[in-house]
């Protein structure tokens, strides 16, 4: 399936407790999140679905920018919360349990993270 | 209150290949709690998309993981031809769901025996994978390989299979599935190996709905998801009703992914029947632009493979969700209140696959 | 293999493989390839093992755990990197977390290539490892400690 407008809503980060905790309520899981890495920020897209219907949320974020955690209504997005802490450095405030970066202990630090001279 | 004490699970340990990690936090013999401590597996093949030319790229995909290699390399091309907006020819499709219910097969005659090995069946085990060499002889036979098999490509398969190797199989499959009932009789009948299953591990529907569990794990809690329903590649054209049990507990896990093996054979069976003859693959020209998804049922449940890309030979990013990596919100859930001994038994009825999760 | 007086123990350890050698491993337990018909037993315990199989490359995670598994193993042993991704780190050579083949960690005495390994390639490697060990053992009786 192509990702475009007609699958996917852009939302802003302060909207994203509300949008979640209204479709949990509609009884959707939380199929996955994942970050894209931009220059000076980053994509985030939460993925839902009720059965086989599939919605699309994007955020996007300044490099700073922090988002508040979903681990409340979805508890296996601590998984994702902590990877893309790890992985990408995105800035998520009391996700449940916090790994604090170690979930992979890795040498590198944010290697999905877009390199400044790039 | 007795005394507690924390023990560390792994991640060498001898029930499990695969290195996984657990504090598990006991109460004398119980369970109170299980921190999971992943990475040890961790390469980072993600990041290499940026590297790899995208035609190169999947076959670094293939090697996320040994046992499911087939379908990260299925979803990765499905993700492609979406953004390229290719029609994949339809005997290639039907190709793909035969090589699907093989790899289904498989991984799910893997898992039963490693569980028989998990609560000491040695015989049980072995004769578990004396029936799974036949399903690799096939692939060795169709693909080339045992393991890996590369023949995916954007845009359709690269090898075929003529009628008469399809026929062979056909006998093959009716063979398996003789021996295969001898053997899960053992595993759905005999008193020692219920007495190890029946009541362990139990996730409730509410629990599975909560903690997003997918594949088998949801399946046996009641759940009827089950990706190959949306349709994709031959799937639409195939008749098959959803395995799932309300039991919740590893025995639960146990007959769904017993039905399952029935059921591929079923699959395969209507694909031979069905297969139309066409072109094998059609040319995707010029450099992919734009962003797509795709969801496939592994046998150990619903992965979604995500791609973007910017009109460049290397992709902006890859992902894929893998199937292990939401299961383990729900083992971490089930192991407490489990004695220390059942403790590998658990972990193994949600049908771990750490190379997928960790990537 | 005549000269083989002994029946020793492996044990297999799984780096950052794919599973795909793992399972190969495994599969050479089974049935079809038996590889306890040359007297090997797979064990879990580190102490009881002399031959150490291991698949997958060296990363930041695994590695105190790859050497830590090498010191625990007693004298004789031998090492064998199975699948080209032990020996050099194979097509995960480029990735930001890996270290490259086992014997940037540990020594490795045999290397067993291919992606996967066959189970053919696998109880060949484990032949030569057998070998080997005689040969070890043999050293440390005459009290050549720095040969085994």
């Amino acid at each position: 399936m192509r990702l475009d407008e007609n699958t996917m809503k852009t939302i802003e980060s302060g909207e994203l407790i509300k949008v979640m905790l209204l479709k949990q309520r509609e009884g959707f899981r939380l199929i996955q999140v994942h970050a894209v890495s931009v220059k000076g920020g980053y994509e985030l897209t939460y993925t839902l679905g009720k059965d086989y219907v599939i919605e699309n949320y994007r955020v996007n974020l300044n490099e700073n920018d922090e988002i508040p955690t979903i681990t409340d209504l979805y508890p296996s997005a601590m998984l994702y919360e902590n990877e893309m802490a790890v992985l990408f450095g995105v800035k998520i405030i009391s996700t449940n349990p916090d790994y604090d970066n170690k979930f992979y202990r890795i040498k590198a630090t944010t290697p999905f993270k877009v390199k400044e001279d790039k | 209150m007795g005394n507690r004490s924390i023990v560390p699970f792994g991640p060498q340990h001898p029930v499990l290949p695969e290195p996984v990690h657990l504090d598990l936090v006991l109460e004398d013999e119980k369970v109170v709690e299980a921190v999971p401590s992943i990475g040890f597996v961790h390469r980072g093949l993600e990041e290499l998309c940026t590297k790899r030319d995208f035609n190169d790229y999947l076959y670094v995909f293939e090697r996320i993981c040994g046992i499911c290699s087939f379908g990260h390399g299925l979803g990765y091309c499905e993700a492609l031809e979406d953004v390229f907006g290719a029609e994949v020819p339809e005997r290639a499709k039907y190709l793909r769901t035969i090589w699907s219910e093989m790899s289904r097969l498989h991984s799910h005659l893997l898992w039963l025996g490693l569980l028989a090995d998990a609560f000491g069946f040695d015989a049980l085990f072995m004769q578990c994978w004396r029936i799974r060499e036949s399903v690799l002889d096939m692939f060795e036979a169709s693909t080339g390989g045992r393991v890996i098999f590369s023949v995916n490509t954007i845009g359709g398969v690269l090898k075929d299979m003529d009628s008469e190797m399809l026929s062979a199989f056909s006998k093959k499959f009716d063979e398996m599935e003789k021996q295969l009932k001898e053997v899960s009789d053992i595993f759905l009948n005999d008193y020692t190996v219920m007495r190890r299953l029946k009541g362990v591990g139990i996730l409730t529907k509410e629990d599975a709905q909560r903690l997003d569990a997918v594949g088998p794990m949801a399946r046996a809690s009641g759940i009827a998801v089950d990706i190959r329903k949306t349709g994709y590649e031959a799937y639409k054209d195939i008749d098959f009703e959803v395995v799932t049990s309300n039991d919740c507990d590893g025995y639960a896990r146990c007959c769904v992914r017993i039905g399952e093996l029935f059921q591929s054979f079923n699959i395969i069976k209507q694909a031979i029947a069905k297969i139309p003859d066409t072109e094998l693959s059609v040319k995707c020209k010029g450099f992919p632009n734009g962003e797509a998804y795709a969801r496939i049922e592994q046998p150990r449940g619903e992965a979604l493979y995500f791609i973007k890309a910017n009109g460049t030979k290397f992709l902006e990013r890859v992902r894929v969700r893998t199937p292990t990596f939401v299961n383990i919100a729900s083992l971490i859930h089930i192991l407490p209140g489990s004695d220390l001994a059942d403790v590998p038994l658990q972990i193994l009825t949600i049908d771990p696959c750490i190379s997928c999760t960790e990537r | 293999m005549a000269n083989v007086k002994k029946s020793p123990w492996m044990m297999h350890y799984d780096g950052s493989s794919c599973n795909g050698c793992d399972i190969e491993v495994l599969a050479c337990l089974t049935p079809l390839y038996d590889v306890e018909r040359f007297g090997v037993i797979n064990t879990g315990n580190p102490k009881h093992a002399d031959i150490l199989l291991i698949t997958g490359s060296v990363n930041t995670q695994n590695e105190p755990v790859v050497k830590q598994i090498y010191e625990q193993m007693c004298n004789p042993k031998v090492v064998v990197a199975i699948g080209i991704c032990a020996c050099n780190g194979g097509v995960f050579k480029d990735c930001y977390n890996i270290k490259g083949g086992i014997d940037t960690t540990i020594p490795v005495d045999i290397y067993v290539p291919g992606c996967a390994a066959r189970p053919e390639a696998i109880i060949d490697g484990v032949a030569k490892a057998v070998e080997l060990l005689q040969k070890k053992s043999d050293a440390l009786k005459e009290g050549k400690a720095d040969e085994a």
